[in-house]
């Protein structure tokens, strides 16, 4: 909701009780520090940015990544996804071949300690360390993942301001597009895109598939424009002289930013079990380059052999999205008025007892 | 209200042709569909190529072909519709029309279930807000949402197919997976139910050893293989369906309703020995909705007789259970075929199929076992789309019901003295459901597109494969067929949900501004 609003809805409804305690928190604070203090106070949604990061810089570190094509920054992994290194036979559960190295039991506990090995991964059927090959994939799903939630963040955006705000012809024109591209579920125009253009690389997919993400995203935001561009706030800015460029970039965007980041948020979890779903079909990632769900489609079949070819993964996949997801309803939280902190028994106690004492000074 | 519909049908067609207009010059220019015939080696190569050419129109531009397509489909409203041919030359209506009950199948029953299941549980978790089974139910959902569904599937293959099926070769249920499912049971309900912490640990307690017990005696008396219910069982079900269905809709305190649901509970047990006379000699959907329409009608009579004031919401009551206890007695009859199902050859004590929409090899001339061997194919496909696809109802159902809770109605409701299974149940689960009823048609439309993936992973043959097919081979008229039917169906599906919406919210009127 609104930003500006705020201020009108604490004086009216500073009233008592619950109210009081919560709007007593946010006394003196702008938004941006109300907002951030909302979601950190939201736990999982910090344990989840706080993995995310981590995984972000665990992959892209653990192997060489070219910037640009031209500066190359090495990475820690000994591996490459095209080195072939002797695969692990024998001293594997039930005679399989390529099994993980990685033991996380410490000695105390009948393990072997804590240590990732050779192939903390496992190998696949003709040797290449597994691990390189997820790090690979789960580099290519995040990028994918990134290019698709920023070009479909930012022409949703675009297209949903203009036609909030120009209403109209524009207006009509431009939901009529969205009405066209909606009716086709994202998997199908997905895989036409994908089986046609996925051996152009995966950024070009991503590019491809963002091309077509935005479609929700712009309804959204026009919905927000059209409330907000009838607000006093914006009247204000008009007759102050304001052009329609500044009124949206600076008065009204910023109050629908909120929309904007959670949709984005959900934009870019469903991006990534997208790319995988359509690699898992053969339709997104295509071999030799690597994805998650490539590498789940190819290895499906050795679940019961094998299991480590399928658990790893999924296990980034699922990390990545579920993070991903509570980050977006942590933001929600944090950027909705609407949505007050639960407050607890002993601060409604202690609110309580000071109004009382407050009564007693009177 | 009828201009209003003709009119949405009016701009549905425009959208319709536009969004099919798009679709079939992107999927024409993205590929060339005599590539494979290019680069072959076969002698009449150019002949190959010609005769597709002509069969196929490929020497119209794409955009004039859109024209010679959509006159085909078009034929729709007169009667014939023609969705051209494929490759190979045959007709793609008549695939689409094998196609569309296969992937129908598949995503029905996952959706009900979905549907029932996430609004239950998302009510109880708005209920229980900040509870331990509200965050825990939180983490599920947003788990469930993230699960891709091609990585459930191979887990579900494993472990409700393969390792079901190895366990039914001995069924004994060892005493640590008895003590587990016990104490999850129990932390389940304990949970749900909720309360202080006395209450807490006796439901705990009680549903631990309720659960374990239960498995201990299916255990011992062979019952993973020869399952059934039985009379006695039967009608203490039905016992607790009534007291169930009337709790819920009108209140115990109706004795009335009671009465009448008690009334249907008892012909349940009647009927338990025709019913499956009647099963056995007129096996078929007759059969099975002659029972329907039997208990049904005991419930309605029941209802006009017990009753002396508000016979609605009694019969209504009455009709539920009736209905719901029906379908024990079929479930019934459907266990008791499960041992003659185990001991055909097709089958051979492997009952839980992990791919097929049925099992070729198995005598189809008995109406119970085929339908069993249907069940039991949908059972892995339906489990895998009903964990993906209720977390969204759970969140949905959550948020909406805590916004409705927050309302001046609410509170008047409670204000007037009413009793909380009314306020909940009346005032603000119907007021929840507006805006749920809605969702659930656009998902409906969105899950049959969405079936893709599934059909390939569980190797049914729907749309999805048709689909996969006419990507893989170029067909561009199959590919345009199925696009056709499923963006028809969402934007039907759109036009139902706006009219569901009016018909269910009275401050909402169509047809007065859109």
């Amino acid at each position: 909701m609104a930003f500006k609003s705020k201020k009108s809805e604490v004086s009216t409804e500073a009233l008592s009780g619950e109210n009081a305690i919560s709007n007593r928190e946010v006394e003196g604070l702008s938004q941006g520090q109300i907002v951030r203090r909302r979601f950190f106070r939201h736990r999982a949604a910090v344990i989840s940015l706080v993995t995310i990061i981590s995984i972000v810089i665990f992959v892209f570190s653990a192997l060489d990544f070219r910037l640009f094509g031209v500066w190359r920054i090495p990475g820690w992994w000994k591996w490459t996804t095209e080195d072939l290194p002797e695969l692990r036979v024998g001293d594997c559960p039930g005679g399989t071949v390529g099994c993980p190295t990685i033991s996380l039991r410490p000695k105390f506990l009948g393990g072997s300690g804590f240590g990732l090995g050779d192939h903390p991964f496992g190998q696949d059927d003709i040797g290449r360390d597994f691990f390189a090959l997820v790090m690979k994939g789960a580099q290519r799903s995040l990028s994918v993942m990134v290019v698709i939630g920023f070009l479909g963040g930012t022409i949703g955006t675009i297209v949903g301001s203009v036609s909030g705000f120009y209403r109209g012809k524009i207006d009509s024109i431009l939901m009529r597009l969205v009405d066209f591209m909606i009716t086709v579920p994202a998997v199908l125009i997905g895989s036409v895109i994908g089986y046609h253009y996925g051996n152009l690389g995966a950024i070009f997919l991503a590019f491809y598939l963002g091309l077509f993400a935005w479609t929700g995203l712009s309804r959204l935001v026009r919905g927000e424009f059209l409330t907000l561009r009838e607000r006093e706030f914006v009247d204000a800015a008009r007759v102050a002289g304001a052009s329609n460029r500044r009124i949206i970039f600076k008065h009204i965007l910023p109050n629908a930013v909120g929309i904007i980041i959670v949709s984005v948020t959900l934009l870019l979890s469903g991006a990534i079990l997208l790319e995988t779903a359509l690699s898992y079909l053969g339709f997104g990632v295509v071999p030799p380059d690597v994805s998650l769900g490539l590498l789940i489609s190819q290895y499906q079949d050795s679940f019961t052999t094998r299991p480590w070819l399928f658990w790893y993964p999924g296990f980034f996949i699922i990390t990545i999205a579920l993070s991903i997801n509570f980050i977006g309803d942590g933001l929600r939280d944090a950027f909705d008025p609407r949505q007050r902190r639960r407050i607890t028994k002993k601060e409604r106690q202690e609110s309580a007892i000071s109004k009382k004492l407050a009564q007693a000074d009177e | 209200m009828f201009a209003f519909i003709m009119r949405r049908l009016g701009v549905l067609g425009v959208i319709l042709m536009g969004s099919s207009f798009i679709l079939y010059n992107l999927a024409a220019y993205s590929g060339d569909p005599l590539a494979e015939l290019r680069t072959s080696q076969d002698p009449n190569r150019d002949f190959l190529m010609i005769s597709l050419s002509r069969e196929l129109q490929l020497d119209v531009p794409p955009p004039a072909r859109y024209f010679l397509w959509l006159k085909g489909v078009v034929g729709l409203f007169v009667g014939h519709a023609d969705f051209g041919k494929t490759r190979e030359g045959a007709t793609v209506g008549a695939d689409l029309a094998q196609a569309i009950p296969v992937t129908l199948r598949l995503v029905l029953a996952s959706t009900i279930i979905a549907i029932v299941l996430g609004i239950g549980i998302g009510i109880v978790t708005a209920l229980r807000q900040y509870s331990r089974f509200d965050y825990s139910m939180t983490f599920v959902s947003f788990l469930m949402f993230s699960l891709p569904i091609f990585w459930v599937a191979v887990l579900l293959k494993q472990y409700l197919a393969i390792s079901f099926n190895n366990f039914l070769k001995v069924p004994d249920v060892p005493l640590k997976a008895l003590v587990a499912l016990g104490l999850a049971s129990g932390i389940f309900w304990a949970a749900v139910i909720g309360g202080s912490r006395k209450t807490f640990w006796t439901v705990f307690a009680l549903a631990t050893t309720i659960v374990a017990s239960l498995i201990a005696i299916m255990d011992a008396m062979n019952w993973f293989l020869q399952p059934g219910l039985g009379p006695i069982i039967v009608l203490a079900i039905a016992i607790g369906i009534a007291y169930g269905v009337t709790q819920l809709s009108v209140g115990i305190t109706n004795k009335a309703a009671l009465k009448s649901s008690l009334t249907v509970s008892g012909a349940t047990l009647v009927m338990y020995y025709p019913a499956n006379w009647i099963f056995n000699n007129n096996p078929g959907p007759l059969g099975v909705f002659g029972i329907f329409s039997i208990l049904i009608t005991v419930g309605v009579i029941a209802g006009i007789l017990y009753s002396k004031i508000d016979r609605g919401p009694i019969i209504r009551t009455a009709v539920i259970t009736a209905f719901l206890s029906a379908l024990i007695l079929v479930v019934d009859k459907f266990m008791h075929t499960w041992k003659q199902y185990m001991e055909t050859d097709a089958i051979n004590y492997r009952p839980v199929p992990t791919i097929g929409q049925r099992n070729d090899l198995l005598d189809t001339s008995d109406f119970w076992i085929s339908s069993l061997d249907l069940v039991m194919h949908l059972f892995l496909p339906t489990v895998a789309l009903t964990l993906i696809s209720f977390a969204g109802y759970i969140r949905y159902s959550r948020g909406t019901l805590l916004e409705v809770l927050n309302q001046d109605y609410i509170r008047t409701a409670r204000a007037k003295g009413l009793t909380e299974r009314t306020v909940i149940m009346r005032h603000a689960f119907r007021n929840t459901m507006i805006p749920l009823t809605t969702i659930m048609v656009v998902d409906f439309a969105g899950v049959i597109g969405g079936a893709l993936i599934t059909e390939r992973v569980f190797g049914w043959s729907g749309m999805g494969t048709l689909f996969y097919r006419g990507i893989l081979s170029f067909d561009l008229n199959l590919l345009m067929g199925v696009f056709f039917v499923t963006s028809t169906l969402s934007v039907l599906a759109n036009l139902v949900a706006d009219l569901l919406y009016s018909a269910l919210d009275p401050r909402i009127r169509v047809g007065s501004g859109a």
